[in-house]
């Protein structure tokens, strides 16, 4: 099978400042890509030129015939943090929001209906009326992945899902997100390696440059290699580095 | 209450009072989709910049509003301009515009010969002296306004609300943009006669803050901003009558007392 998304030598960034160079990429059906490295290191920035929002210096991003087009089938969750939490709009209006690629072929009611559906799966239907200002981290999370997933996207890339959620959210969203694997690719930005090598199947790791792994299994040796600099540590845990010291 | 209804025997008080009504649509709506989306300031500079235009228009003779349109584009496109080719920062080319509006209209005004009697009601606004061309501009504005909102509230919903990922979607993010920005511009020049210059903004947020107690809904936002405009101007406007004090001002405190008391009564019950 052709790859769904192929990047082919793309240096991409903003204003005239390239933040990442050179890079290869080739996304298939049923990946699950996690995409680490440190910050400013192009995490983001190569999730906008996947989605269009930044046009590439040099090189190019192909997709397959079948997510061709303006409308390309992509469901994408931002990071929630540059989300105005103050804006009047409701729930069931963010959600709604998610299938306006797709405006005029749907009638009302079965937007609604489909809108409906979904909130009903996510376990998020009785507050389907709240302002979005009034949820909680994980109320939030949920609505944005529903707004992401109501285009049947057959790809959804994920911007740092796991801030602001508490352990028992990120751990259903995970558990959802795989269930959703066996269906649709998924690209996902996380700071949390724990999350990576217990649910991606390869890595990306990005400092300017792409190291593609392709397991889930990395070491720290793989890390210094691929010039990526961040520790393998679960978040709360104590640091080996640390421990180390500590114990000298 | 039977000198209430024989005002609207005078011709002048028939005009303010479909003055207020347009007034309240037109801010009310649009003043929504300034206060949902943080561009308050940018909106307070343009209005103020379009001083310029009308002192100009007194210093060569033309209509003022005529003026004032030109300047308010002008500067909407100048502060995008300075923001995002000449790399200031927002607030401060928004501040450089609003600025050099305001003096550009009083150094045309000093420059114009004789005496300018119409300035004050184009500072501070005088809405009985609406005149019937200004009313039918005001007619036409809101017919704009709200077929365009009828049309596209979905897509200005999802660009004010989200703009990157409505760019995700295929949306035309930078077109819807300037397309509302012209219509703000216009919004605040029709609306200078009412209100005036300097009051204008409150007619922007105030009823759309109060509105905001009641709803988190972008669509019933709009709805109700403009409801609570037109109570605040027709209260204001009766006031302004029977205290025998400017109708701007008048309408302006009596929008802001009512935000007070039903902010205070959401505290209490």
């Amino acid at each position: 099978m052709d790859a769904l998304i192929k990047i082919v030598n793309l240096t991409v960034g903003y204003d005239k400042t390239p933040v990442l160079k050179g890079v290869n990429l080739e996304i298939f059906d049923n990946d699950f890509l996690g995409v680490i490295g440190p910050n400013g290191g192009g995490k983001t920035t190569l999730l906008k030129a996947i989605l269009g929002l930044l046009k590439p210096f040099e090189g190019k991003i192909e997709f397959r015939n079948d997510i061709q087009g303006k409308k390309k089938p992509i469901g994408y969750l931002p990071q929630v943090r540059h989300i105005d939490r103050k804006f009047p709009i409701t729930v069931f209006d963010v959600v709604k929001s998610g299938l306006m690629m797709l405006n005029g072929s749907k009638s009302s009611v079965s937007v609604k209906q489909r809108v409906n559906d979904l909130l009903n799966e996510m376990g998020i239907f009785e507050i389907k009326d709240k302002a979005i200002g009034e949820l909680s981290g994980g109320q939030m999370q949920r609505v944005y992945l529903c707004r992401a997933l109501i285009s049947n996207p057959k790809i959804l890339i994920l911007d740092e899902p796991d801030t602001f959620v508490d352990n028992r959210f990120e751990g259903e969203l995970y558990e959802k997100l795989r269930i959703l694997n066996q269906d649709i690719a998924i690209i996902l930005v996380s700071h949390d390696m724990g999350t990576i090598v217990k649910y991606v199947k390869t890595i990306a790791c990005v400092n300017e440059k792409l190291h593609y792994h392709s397991s889930n299994q990395i070491t720290q040796k793989d890390l210094d290699e691929y010039n990526c600099p961040i520790q393998i540590i679960k978040y709360g845990e104590v640091p080996h580095i640390f421990l180390k010291h500590h114990h000298k | 209450m039977s000198t209430v209804i024989e005002l609207f025997k005078y011709d002048f008080f028939l005009k303010a009072f479909v003055a207020a009504v347009f007034a309240s649509i037109s801010c009310g709506i649009i003043g929504g989709y300034i206060v949902s989306r943080r561009i308050v300031f940018i909106s307070g500079g343009i209005t103020h910049a379009s001083f310029g235009g009308i002192g100009l228009a007194f210093f060569l003779g033309f209509n003022p509003i005529l003026g004032a349109v030109i300047f308010a584009i002008f500067s909407a496109l100048g502060i995008q301009f300075f923001t995002k080719v000449a790399e200031i920062r927002e607030d401060s080319s928004i501040a450089i515009w609003w600025s050099l509006g305001m003096a550009l209209g009083i150094i045309f005004v000093f420059l114009t010969p004789g005496y300018t009697p119409n300035l004050m009601s184009y500072l501070f606004g005088n809405i009985l002296t609406v005149s019937v061309l200004e009313l039918w501009f005001m007619f036409a504005l809101n017919v704009v306004i709200i077929s365009f909102f009828a049309i596209f509230f979905n897509e200005i919903l999802y660009i004010a609300f989200d703009e990157e990922f409505a760019k995700t979607a295929g949306l035309p993010v930078g077109f819807f943009n300037y397309l509302i920005m012209s219509i703000i511009a216009l919004t605040v020049v029709l609306n200078i006669r009412v209100v005036g210059i300097i009051l204008i903004l409150s007619l922007l947020t105030v009823p759309q803050a109060t509105a905001n107690l009641f709803t988190n809904n972008f669509r019933k936002l709009l709805i109700l901003s403009s409801v609570f405009a037109f109570a605040g101007a027709i209260s204001g406007l009766f006031i302004s009558y029977f205290l025998d004090i400017p109708s701007g001002a008048a309408i302006i405190f009596t929008l802001v007392l009512m935000f007070g008391i039903l902010r205070l009564m959401k505290v209490f019950i």
